[in-house]
Order: structure tokens, then C-alpha cells, then sequence
């Protein structure tokens, strides 16, 4: 059997997960900043755009975020280049057949290439996940006040109440889509 | 690139390979995970805001300055629950659809998969159509 190889190795949920909460402290106690990288978006779009209500403010107070995800960037491009030597992601084999089922044959890599390849650009199934998908991600975030690092790392941490709704709303939000509405979309 | 910025980069870059070393952002984790066929994902979040939530109870239990001396602002975020549901409900559905939130699109991004690109610029014109029908939509 091969030694857990730590470099290389995809790293287990007790591993990952403590030292992505690290990332609060450090943003804290560093930066006096909290977690999150969803409002990265609206400054982006703020840069762009001045003139509606949204986007009327310093747009150099959000810096920083967007220093944040060009940070989250990088580091994955090192990462996922240089220390990830994965053939297929070890899901579960219930998943694995759940998603055969559904159509899914091709199991390399981070995501199905059958949806996601960029040889499917044709396809009008490979846009609703991906622009489509993308918009509900934008809207979503922007509308609720924050995604799974904003409201689920950092507003988790603080008990705060709109984030536990807010956490409660992506769980029943994304469990009744896999369930109801992705068998649908996925055989477009 | 001034330390005062720098920083937030390299938190960042941190945050990233930690994303990729979890496999937050693999379509097929996020699956798994609204299915609940494995503890991975949950085992993440639980973990993390153990983490956070210490963090946070000894900053405001011993009042804690950041390491430049600055007094620490936690602040919540607003209670709006329409707002927080509705959006929320919508963010879940493009959550399973790319298998992404928000910062892992950043680090597929990085990875190369050339799918990030519309995934970012679907967000991007979300975020902006928020912008623009925000006073019509219920908060």
C-alpha cells in the first residue's frame, strides 16, 4: 500500500479544513480584515461601472479582496500544477453510480469533461452550466450578502443568525437542484 | 508591491492551495456533498469554524489588537432573511450546476480549465444584474 504522500496527495477533510479556518486569523490579526471573496465581484464590476446606486463607493476600500482571489488564483495555478497528482477525485461510490446513472461516463479529472470540456463550447447544455451556473453563482451571492466564505466560514463563526439562514437557504437551495432539477438539465 | 497589500495577496495564495489540496472545487466533491454520500466536504466547514469560532471568542473575550496594534472590527452581517433566502436558494443552484462558490471559480481559474471563463463572466453579470434590479426585488 502507498504511504499517504502529503506533497502529491489530495489532503483529508481534518487536514484541509482547520487550516482554512487558519486563513480567519490570519486575515484578522494581519489585515484586520474578515473572510470572504464574493464582494471581490462587485468591486469588480464597481471598476467598471460607477454609475449605478450599487456600485457608488471607494472602490480602493475592496481592494484588498480582489488582491485576495488573484491570491487564491496563483496559489491554485502553483498547486494544482506542481502538487496534485490526481487521475479521478475519490468520491464516494454511491456518488459515482448516481452519477453514471444520470449520464456521466467520464470520471478524469476536477469536473466532467462531457459537460465542462472545451470541446463541448458548441453545446448549449456546457453554457447554462457554465454562464448560466456562473450567473446564479453572482446573483446568488450578491443578493443573499455573502458565499461559503463570507457566510459560511466567517459568519459561522461569529453565530450570526443572517448567516446561518443564509447557509441553511445554499444547503436546501442546492440539495432540491441535485435532486429535482439537475436529472433534467444534465440530459440536454 | 507594498507589504500592506502583499499580505492579502499571499493569504490568498494560501487560501488557494488549500482549495485545490481539499478539492473544494472539483465538480464531483460538490456532488458528493448535496447527495451526503461522504463527511468530507462537512468535515471541512465543521473543522473550519471550530478554527474561526475560536478565533473569534478569544479576540472578543480578551479584546485582541491586530499584530500592528489596531483594535479588531467583527462586525455581523445584516439579518435581511428574504434576501438571505431567496439569494441564497439561487447561489445553491449555481453552486451544483458549476460545482463552484465564489472562491473556487478564482482557483479553477488557476487550474487551467478553460470552463472558469464563462463560469466568471456568468458571476460577473450576475453580480451586475443584482446591481441593477436590486430596488425591484424583495428584501
Amino acid at each position: 500500500m502507498k504511504a499517504f504522500d502529503i506533497l502529491y496527495d489530495p489532503w483529508p477533510w481534518y487536514l484541509a479544513g482547520p487550516l482554512m479556518g487558519a486563513a480567519i486569523p490570519l486575515l484578522l490579526f494581519f489585515g484586520n480584515k474578515m473572510l470572504g471573496a464574493s464582494s471581490s465581484l462587485k468591486h469588480m464590476c464597481a471598476l467598471g461601472n460607477s454609475k449605478l446606486p450599487d456600485f457608488q463607493y471607494d472602490v480602493r476600500s475592496g481592494y484588498w479582496n480582489i488582491l485576495f482571489v488573484a491570491g487564491v488564483c496563483l496559489g491554485a495555478t502553483v498547486c494544482f500544477h506542481f502538487f496534485y497528482e490526481v487521475d479521478q477525485v475519490a468520491i464516494a461510490l454511491s456518488t459515482k453510480n448516481d452519477l453514471m446513472k444520470l449520464g456521466v461516463s467520464d470520471f478524469q479529472g476536477l469536473l466532467p469533461v462531457e459537460i465542462f470540456g472545451d470541446t463541448h463550447f458548441l453545446e448549449l447544455r456546457t453554457w447554462i452550466f457554465t454562464l448560466g451556473g456562473g450567473f446564479l453563482i453572482g446573483f446568488g451571492v450578491r443578493y443573499a450578502g455573502g458565499c461559503t466564505s463570507g457566510h459560511g466560514f466567517m459568519g459561522l463563526s461569529q453565530m450570526s443568525r443572517a448567516s446561518f439562514i443564509a447557509i441553511l437557504s445554499f444547503f436546501a437551495g442546492g440539495m432540491f437542484f441535485t435532486y429535482v432539477l439537475l436529472p433534467y438539465l444534465i440530459v440536454l | 508591491m507594498h507589504m500592506k497589500t502583499l499580505k492579502f495577496l499571499l493569504v490568498g495564495m494560501y487560501f488557494g492551495v488549500l482549495i485545490v489540496k481539499s478539492e473544494a472545487l472539483s465538480w464531483f466533491r460538490i456532488q458528493e456533498m448535496f447527495r451526503l454520500q461522504s463527511f468530507h466536504m462537512f468535515g471541512i466547514f465543521g473543522s473550519a469554524i471550530l478554527v474561526g469560532s475560536l478565533t473569534v471568542y478569544l479576540i472578543r473575550r480578551h479584546s485582541l489588537k491586530t499584530a500592528g496594534g489596531e483594535a479588531i472590527t467583527l462586525a455581523r452581517k445584516p439579518l435581511k432573511p428574504t434576501a438571505q433566502v431567496i439569494g441564497g436558494v439561487l447561489f445553491g443552484f449555481g453552486w451544483v450546476l458549476t460545482g463552484l462558490c465564489v472562491a473556487p471559480v478564482f482557483a479553477l481559474l488557476g487550474t487551467g480549465y478553460v470552463a472558469a471563463l464563462p463560469i466568471l463572466a456568468g458571476a460577473l453579470l450576475g453580480v451586475y444584474t443584482y446591481a441593477w434590479s436590486e430596488s425591484y426585488l424583495p428584501h
